[in-house]
């Protein structure tokens, strides 16, 4: 029998762990003293901000933006779901003062549309969206061009000639990474097959374990991936003895033997850019026709990790070489002649297609082993 | 590959057999415990903190059984001393356990840590196939693959085990013969949640190394629906959390292979297949349903 006191204190836990779970709910200071030049900003992201992924990088982003606007109050919202539940995180942001507010989850797409068109006061910037309002705009970069980049370092690391690449769901962003991975392969070494596989899911850890462990066990020597949390890929290569390259931030502290490189974010430049021409009132919204579709030539928004300690002298300086081509303007991963996994052309030859174009992309490229989810 | 799907499938089942025998356990006392999933989750980041701050995954494991009877207990707090809906408060310790652990897990996210690694078992991990695909994993991997056959042996053959099965089928009857149904319940509600939280830390320890919020991603749901396919009985709940595991692990292996997977079958099969399967396992044994779990739920004498 379970006596008075126990009783009580198991109400108190009780009443602790939900006191924990609703302040987990968070709550943004609110009355802001927002003028003109120092705006109130509100950030969504969908996961934790210090996922070594996705967020994490948006994250600091918004950290660059309080360095920009020191006077600005910036909200701050983690692990947002793409329900409704953005809609009312947004409505609560703006009910605090927020002039401005990036969403930046794919799916909290939908609901700022729903947000933006009863708030035309406010400013909408939405991270890798499709669609706009007159107060909503996108932006994303052109992170194909750095995955080229770690697939030509990868393709010269091989041994085995085969790449593995674990990607969450089939959507054009994630194909052109895995297309533009290829393409960098290849273009060092005409043997090499990246082996694709999809998890179905933004981030289960558990099955990307799973899915890096299969690749693996099938032979391939180096995991890329494209997950919003990208920590257990890389270790799980690590454990293995297998080389990664990295997506969203640098693991490489994570992978001490088998690190080569990454594709990594750096927001704050472009987060910067874009509240200044706000504030300037220069903004007039964004269609995404290349308009902020920002890459190695016109902008610091993406990156290559640092290198990891095995990568050999001559695989960077090749690496590099190219980056600079990009910056440059010289060079674009997706110049035709380019072939989908059928051998049917999908690029022409010489053509060079706009970002707009390319994220209709709706094929993986010959030498990728694997299919899209049909659907 | 046939080797690396059933490795696999053992690898991703282990946690879900856990968190089912857990189940089943809290189930044959005549207590349906939807908040396995929460318990899940608590235990997993439990063994992961206290492996980050012991450095002893061993250490992590236990934390992990401590942290998944936590909302267990208070799930039969509520239930049986204060008949509270059995299904509603489930799912409320799953979402507390959710919340909790997404507001005390952000800090460990960032986290690095050595978990259990796959410990070949000498001479018999020789054996051509067998040894591949039963003898080289981490220990509670092969505590998952134990578990099933120990808690039949429990519930066939020991005194304590007819007393679980006892109560769930009548507490009077138990009662009468000299011990509190209610006891029963609350150790094995609080037995079952910590399975569930050793489910977590093997997902934690030996799967991710790695925790990020809502990791399990329903893997707890899955164990609560296994358990009824699988009659409430334990070897069968293994079973069907290993074919669970055999079916994610056959498509990711497919898909390594460069074999089409449709994406309906990509989202779908592990569970149409498991529930399929065990359906046509089960036909006809309805009646193997505790009677408890039938009946208006009486928390029975103290």
């Amino acid at each position: 029998m379970i006596n008075r006191t126990t009783k009580l204190l198991l109400l108190m836990a009780l009443g602790l762990m939900s006191a924990i779970a609703l302040s987990a709910c968070g709550d943004s200071d609110s009355a802001s003293s927002a003028s003109a030049d120092s705006p109130t900003i509100g950030f969504l992201y969908v996961g934790p901000k210090n996922d070594y992924g996705y967020n994490q990088a948006a994250y600091e982003g918004s950290q660059a933006v309080q360095k920009a606007f020191p006077d600005s109050e910036i909200l701050q919202a983690e692990n947002v779901p793409e329900t409704s539940e953005a809609s009312r995180v947004m409505e609560k942001m703006i009910k605090d003062g927020a002039t401005i507010i990036f969403p930046t989850s794919y799916g909290h797409l939908e609901p700022a549309l729903e947000v933006a068109a009863k708030h035309p006061d406010v400013t909408f910037m939405h991270q890798g969206g499709q669609k706009t309002a007159d107060n909503l705009g996108t932006y994303f970069g052109r992170i194909y061009e750095a995955q080229y980049l770690t697939g030509m370092a990868a393709g010269m690391m091989t041994k085995s000639n085969k790449l593995g690449y674990v990607v969450a769901v089939p959507i054009p962003q994630t194909l052109l990474n895995v297309n533009a991975f290829q393409l960098g392969a290849q273009s060092v070494n005409p043997k090499v097959k990246t082996t694709v596989v999809f998890t179905n899911n933004w981030c289960d850890p558990g099955k990307q374990a799973e899915a890096a462990n299969s690749l693996i066990e099938g032979g391939a020597d180096v995991l890329s991936q494209h997950q919003d949390c990208t920590k257990t890929i890389v270790e799980t290569a690590e454990r293995k003895g297998v080389m990664s390259v990295g997506y969203h931030e640098d693991a490489g502290s994570l992978a001490p033997n088998g690190w080569i490189s990454g594709s990594v974010w750096n927001w704050g430049p472009l987060y910067t850019e874009i509240v200044q021409s706000i504030v300037d009132g220069k903004w007039k919204g964004s269609d995404f026709a290349g308009n902020y579709r920002v890459g190695f030539a016109d902008s610091d928004a993406i990156e290559l990790a640092p290198w990891g300690g095995e990568v050999p002298g001559d695989v960077k300086s090749k690496v590099e070489a190219k980056q600079k081509e990009m910056k440059a303007g010289d060079f674009y991963p997706f110049t035709g002649p380019i072939k989908d996994q059928s051998g049917k052309e999908q690029i022409a030859d010489g053509e060079t297609p706009s970002p707009t174009e390319l994220e209709t992309t709706d094929y993986l490229v010959e030498g990728v082993v694997g299919k899209i989810p049909s659907q | 590959m046939i080797v690396d799907v059933i490795t696999g499938a053992v690898r991703y089942g282990a946690c879900v057999v856990f968190a089912a025998e857990g189940e089943t356990v809290s189930e044959r006392s005549g207590v349906v415990n939807l908040g396995t999933e929460g318990s899940m989750l608590t235990g997993a980041l439990a063994a992961f903190a206290v492996t980050v701050w012991t450095g002893s995954p061993v250490i992590g494991a236990l934390a992990g059984l401590l942290g998944g009877a936590l909302p267990a207990l208070l799930h039969a707090f509520l239930v049986i001393d204060r008949n509270a809906d059995q299904l509603a408060t489930g799912l409320s310790v799953t979402f507390l356990g959710l919340g909790v652990t997404s507001a005390l897990g952000t800090g460990f996210v960032d986290e690095k840590i050595s978990g259990f690694d796959p410990i070949a078992i000498p001479l018999l991990s020789e054996i051509p196939f067998f040894g591949d695909v039963l003898f080289n994993y981490d220990i509670l991997t092969y505590v998952a693959l134990l578990l099933g056959p120990a808690l039949w042996w429990f519930m066939k053959k020991t005194r304590w085990g007819l007393i679980l099965r006892a109560t769930g089928e009548s507490g009077d009857v138990v009662y009468a013969y000299g011990h509190s149904p209610r006891k029963v319940r609350y150790m094995a509600v609080t037995a079952g949640g910590a399975l569930a939280g050793l489910g977590g830390a093997q997902l934690v320890l030996a799967s991710t190394l790695n925790w990020v919020e809502n990791i399990t991603v329903g893997r707890g749901f899955v164990a609560v629906a296994l358990v009824i396919f699988a009659s409430w009985l334990p070897i069968r709940a293994a079973l069907g959390a290993l074919l669970f595991g055999a079916a994610v692990s056959l498509q990711l292996q497919l898909q390594a292979r460069g074999v089409n997977v449709s994406a309906f079958l990509l989202g779908m099969t592990p569970y149409v297949l498991t529930l399929v399967v065990l359906a046509i396992a089960s036909r006809g044994q309805a009646q193997r349903m505790p009677a408890g779990l039938k009946a208006v739920f009486a928390p029975g004498g103290t």
